[in-house]
């Protein structure tokens, strides 16, 4: 691998999916016709905006056509420290597009000294969909959602997307995948503005519990295992996620209220 | 028939080495060293936009002197490397001595094939992953291509025989404070006061974070030269 220089007219600036085209990375192509069967799924989550900044949560599932294929499986990952991104969708192509867009915020930040505005991270991602347009029309979408904390207005923001690209910005939640009208429900009905972090995280199991209660492709708490779904904050201090015990106390506390009620 | 003249290719490097350390010594120095807890590269820079000291990946830095367009040209060329390398392989395969001989093939191929030679001296550093910092990396780049394996401190730029001696030998690796102030005084020398505004200083610190990189605001320049 040679120190990859270029004339100035020639120069791909910061963008790093140009860099890997200029440097004969080559894009995957769509393969034709798989089933379901052949490739994993990922599946429910939802982004939801509280008092400090957004919360994103997301369920361990992913399935092989009728097939439990991986039961802890992360689908909500750190963008880069004031964002995050949730996928559903065909699990391969998504971690490889999480991975490309993880890196294009990174070698954005790198190569001009300050790091994109949270529009511009999410316009990025919208064309990484619309990129992956053909393999969705093979049935390999990939349908992220994508949220931060805005530092120049102080405020959480969510962002959803559609096959194509299209990006739409929610004021309050945000939900994907197969169990996505469910957990959506959920945290339509219990949504309030101004959430405190005890409150939302609390929301936001319940939620995906309803979804995993609903959808085969949506994984419950795991409570023999230990798998809790991937919970993480984002706010002015940045990425952070929420510890499995935590999550196991307030999945127990749930759990509870449920059978006295 | 003209017939061009004959100049020994002695008498060629050493105009173009000429040339090139004019141009570096116009520029101002900058100093990095290993301390307790990383690697801090201190630079004289009065604009806190145009940068000389930069975050390559997750463990490694670059600095540079001389012509800022040259320099920022290769740092650039530097950060699209390592990722690109962490792409296609793994983030832990991504190392400061590749980038080192990268520079150095670059440079070298510039330096004698090229119309001029880049005004640039570089540094390319690395901290490991064991905590008494054994294995942290410090390579100097010159504007010919000779590389220089860096033990506890070096001085980039113009003066750098003055600076050095001002800086004197560590004998290990000090704290962030006592590295710095010796830094700032090598740089500043006896008769100037260098102002945190017109300090440029980075650090690569061992911690938690997978991204090593941090620079120091002023504020915190100013506590750490003591007020």
């Amino acid at each position: 691998m040679n120190l990859p220089l270029f004339l100035v007219q020639d120069d791909p600036g910061p963008d790093f999916s140009q860099l890997l085209q200029r440097t004969g990375f080559a894009s995957p192509s769509s393969p034709g016709g798989l089933a379901p069967e052949d490739y994993r799924h990922g599946t429910t989550c939802v982004a939801i905006r509280y008092a400090d900044g957004v919360l994103m949560a997301g369920d361990r599932r992913a399935t092989s056509g009728h097939l439990i294929s991986q039961r802890n499986m992360e689908k909500v990952f750190p963008a880069d420290r004031h964002s995050g991104v949730a996928i559903a969708g065909a699990a391969g192509p998504a971690i490889e597009m999480v991975k490309l867009f993880q890196l294009q915020l990174e070698h954005y930040e790198k190569v001009e000294g300050t790091a994109l505005s949270l529009d511009g991270k999410a316009n990025q991602l919208s064309q990484m969909i619309r990129s992956n347009l053909p393999m969705a029309m093979q049935g390999m979408a990939v349908v992220p959602l994508f949220a931060g904390f805005d530092l120049s207005r102080s405020e959480g923001r969510l962002y959803e997307f559609d096959i194509t690209g299209g990006r739409y910005e929610e004021a309050d939640h945000a939900s994907t995948g197969s169990g996505s009208l469910h957990a959506g429900t959920v945290v339509k009905l219990g949504y309030s503005t101004n959430m405190s972090i005890d409150r939302v995280i609390d929301l936001a199991i319940e939620a995906l519990f309803e979804a995993a209660d609903e959808d085969s492709a949506t994984g419950g708490p795991d409570m023999i295992r230990g798998i809790y779904p991937v919970v993480a904050t984002i706010t002015a201090d940045g990425y952070r996620r929420i510890g499995d015990d935590d999550l196991a106390t307030r999945t127990q506390a749930m759990v509870e209220r449920r059978r006295g009620s | 028939m003209n017939m061009p003249f004959y100049v020994a290719p002695e008498q060629v490097m050493k105009d173009r080495a000429d040339y090139a350390r004019k141009g570096i010594a116009r520029g101002r120095s900058l100093v990095a060293f290993r301390f307790d807890n990383g690697i801090a590269i201190c630079a004289e820079n009065t604009s806190s936009t145009l940068r000389k000291v930069s975050e390559i990946y997750d463990r490694i830095a670059f600095a540079g002197v001389g012509k800022y367009n040259e320099f920022d040209q290769l740092r650039i060329a530097g950060v699209r490397h390592a990722d690109m390398k962490g792409y296609a392989f793994s983030r832990e395969d991504v190392d400061a001595r590749s980038l080192a001989n990268q520079y150095a093939q670059s440079l070298g191929q510039i330096f004698t094939h090229e119309m001029k030679p880049m005004e640039v001296e570089i540094l390319v550093a690395e901290i490991g992953h064991t905590a008494d910092g054994n294995d942290d990396q410090l390579f100097h780049i010159l504007y010919d291509g000779t590389v220089v394996d860096e033990d506890m401190a070096v001085v980039l730029g113009g003066e750098t025989d003055a600076i050095s001696e001002r800086l004197g030998a560590f004998e290990e690796a000090p704290s962030l404070t006592e590295g710095l102030q010796r830094a700032v005084n090598a740089l500043a020398g006896p008769d100037r006061k260098l102002e945190p505004a017109s300090l440029e200083v980075a650090v690569l610190e061992r911690g938690t974070h997978r991204r090593t990189f941090r620079r120091l605001s002023d504020p915190e320049i100013a506590e750490l030269l003591g007020g």
